[in-house]
């Protein structure tokens, strides 16, 4: 079974991200980018199923600039078999990643694609939602425990009630969540290594694919700044207090 | 020379994520525990730190002088102790045989010094011998195919947990000096080799020193680096030139780590009605700090730079290392100072690396014996 990881470049989660003066985004200039950490923890679970023995080949897919390349670096260096570069210079929106992704699946017949849940620049969460759809195949969201059995798939969802568990018949969708695994750290000779694994290009033309104009961005905007605190004696006057501004 | 941008800024990502979300987190830990987890080991080794200068045709990363010390820059921002656990391997320990071992020698221990599975020791220092290296008494008399070692190592790095060392010791007792010295590989369960009891040290809490004592041990004739006698402290001055510059990155990044824990707390610290990075005299240790830190960093990979296009750069490393220790002292004294009181208290990282600091000036060279060094290469080349 072929494992189709997609993966996206973000600014990295360690950066603070400032407000373009402008509304019309945030600042990426000179900042550093890394792959989206759901995307990580997909990309980890796909490598614990192929060493698993229960997959041949790992394809890891961004769909973004150029430079986007290096995030497939760290999905090769990770241990992915190779990869596909969708070269794009706009932003992409959830339609297009999933009909990139939709076009890619019927080219390389993966037994499950695996992605991030969200990516945190956007946060979206539509993705893999829209791949299951248009792809018509199942989709289980929000991992946090994937078991193959054959042509199945066992996938524990958080979920707001607990934890569901759903079984899927594969091919099939799965976004990964936050606590299905820790991924690893990648081990500098493979870094070496990865340099050598093969990247195709392609673009959405080739892919016949349409770029979805659905969505735009009206406003980016920073959070309010904090206001300074107040300090109360008692529980008594902490209750009048949140009273007092209507707060209970 | 960086043979690729992308894979080296990679490699350091891959590096710097460890060092934040691994290691510095267990600094206090270790430090009270004297000793760094094994699981952290083995990470150490998975990930591939024991191999980082040795050849890649003997199964490490083969890293240029440069991008060693870029990575030791990295590497430096968390406790020594870590650093010291992998640090022989890629520096004193196994740089004898690389730079002037015979390739039967290389081939036996590079690769399992490369993936960590073994550890290299370096034994120079002697109870009587230390500054004064090419006055030691360690001997080594040969006997057939074999030469049988007797003296004593002092606060030999690493020798805890070591499996090989890599020893000086005189094959020559006529002549005093350095020529008499040759180099050895000797195998830790050679009989006759026994440890001390690990030392208690002032800081670096977690990197193992003890003492390693030769009795009567036999070592094969083949185990003498290079195969030839009397070259040992060459190549003790050799494996000491490359492992100054190491040692002067690791101080530029524990310096860089002191001004950004210093520069947190000066951010949030206040008094006077005021954060205390808007008082001047504050803004002036922390200024300081930054340009000599800044000004170490630019030696070093100058050096560094110039090491890989030519091997001899005695004076320079000399310059670095006397330098950068000397300067990660000051900044961890600023580091404190600006702590206040609470740069006296155990629960800030600048106490601890304050003491951790104070050892660069002393081993690898003492800052006077590159005084030294420095001034006798000044005077050669102007005579």
């Amino acid at each position: 079974m072929k494992l189709m990881v997609s993966v996206k470049r973000v600014v990295d989660y360690n950066v603070r991200i400032q407000v373009k003066p402008d509304g019309s985004g945030v600042v990426t200039d000179g900042v550093k980018m890394s792959m989206n950490p759901f995307d990580e923890i997909a990309m980890e679970e796909a490598l614990r199923i192929k060493e698993a023995g229960n997959a041949e080949e790992i394809i890891a897919v961004t769909i973004g600039e150029q430079k986007a390349q290096e995030q497939l670096r760290t999905a090769l260096a990770m241990g992915a078999d190779r990869a596909i570069h969708v070269e794009v210079d706009e932003d992409i929106q959830p339609l297009t990643a999933a009909r990139v992704l939709k076009a890619l699946a019927d080219k390389e017949q993966p037994g499950m694609v695996l992605l991030g849940k969200q990516a945190i620049d956007d946060d979206q969460g539509q993705t893999g939602q829209m791949l299951a759809a248009l792809w018509d195949r199942p989709q289980a969201t929000f991992a946090s425990k994937v078991d193959l059995d054959g042509q199945k798939a066992k996938v524990t969802r958080e979920v707001d009630a607990g934890l569901e568990t759903i079984e899927v018949d594969l091919p099939a969708v799965v976004t990964t969540d936050l606590r299905l695994n820790e991924p690893r750290y990648v081990k500098l000779p493979d870094i070496m290594k990865a340099k050598k694994k093969p990247i195709d290009t392609t673009s959405l033309a080739d892919l016949g694919v349409e770029a979805a104009p659905g969505l735009k961005v009206t406003n980016t905007a920073p959070p309010p700044e904090r206001q300074g605190g107040k300090k109360v004696e008692s529980v008594d006057e902490l209750v009048s207090e949140l009273k007092n501004r209507g707060l209970i | 020379m960086i043979r690729d941008e992308e894979i080296l800024e990679q490699l350091l990502d891959s590096i710097r994520r460890f060092v934040r979300e691994r290691l510095i987190p267990l600094e206090e830990q270790v430090a009270d525990e004297d000793r760094v987890p094994d699981d952290v080991i083995s990470e150490m080794k998975e990930l591939g730190l024991y191999g980082l200068s040795i050849p890649e045709e003997y199964g490490g990363l083969g890293l240029t002088m440069e991008e060693e010390v870029l990575a030791a820059f990295e590497v430096g921002k968390t406790a020594p102790a870590f650093r010291s656990a992998f640090g022989t391997n890629n520096g004193i320990g196994s740089q004898g045989i690389i730079l002037d071992g015979t390739d039967e020698q290389k081939q036996r221990y590079l690769p399992r010094l490369a993936t960590g599975e073994i550890v290299a020791s370096f034994c120079l220092t002697e109870p009587d011998s230390g500054s004064d290296a090419a006055s030691l008494r360690t001997s080594a008399r040969k006997d057939g195919d074999e030469y049988i070692l007797n003296g004593t190592k002092r606060w030999i790095t690493n020798a805890p947990s070591a499996d090989v060392f890599t020893v000086m010791a005189r094959t020559n007792p006529e002549e005093k000096g350095a020529r008499g010295i040759s180099a050895f590989v000797v195998d830790r369960d050679t009989p006759g080799v026994s440890l001390g009891a690990p030392y208690k040290k002032m800081g670096q809490h977690g990197a193992p020193v003890c003492d390693v004592i030769f009795d009567d041990a036999r070592v094969p004739a083949a185990n003498l680096i290079g195969g030839q006698e009397g070259t040992g402290f060459k190549t003790a001055m050799k494996v000491l030139d490359k492992g100054r510059l190491h040692i002067s990155a690791v101080c530029v990044g524990v310096a860089e780590r002191l001004i950004e824990e210093a520069m947190h707390f000066a951010l949030e610290r206040k008094q006077f009605g005021q954060r205390i990075a808007d008082f001047q005299l504050i803004q002036a240790l922390l200024a300081d700090s930054r340009a000599e830190c800044y000004a170490a960093r630019s030696m070093i990979l100058e050096t560094a730079r110039l090491r890989d296009q030519r091997p001899d750069v005695s004076e320079q490393a000399a310059c670095c290392k006397m330098f950068a220790s000397e300067m990660v002292g000051r900044v961890a004294d600023r580091a404190v100072q600006i702590h206040g009181g609470a740069g006296y208290m155990r629960e800030y990282a600048v106490e601890r690396l304050y003491r951790d600091v104070r050892l660069f000036r002393i081993y690898e060279g003492t800052t006077q014996i590159q005084q030294l060094v420095i001034a006798r290469n000044m005077i050669r080349n102007a005579e």
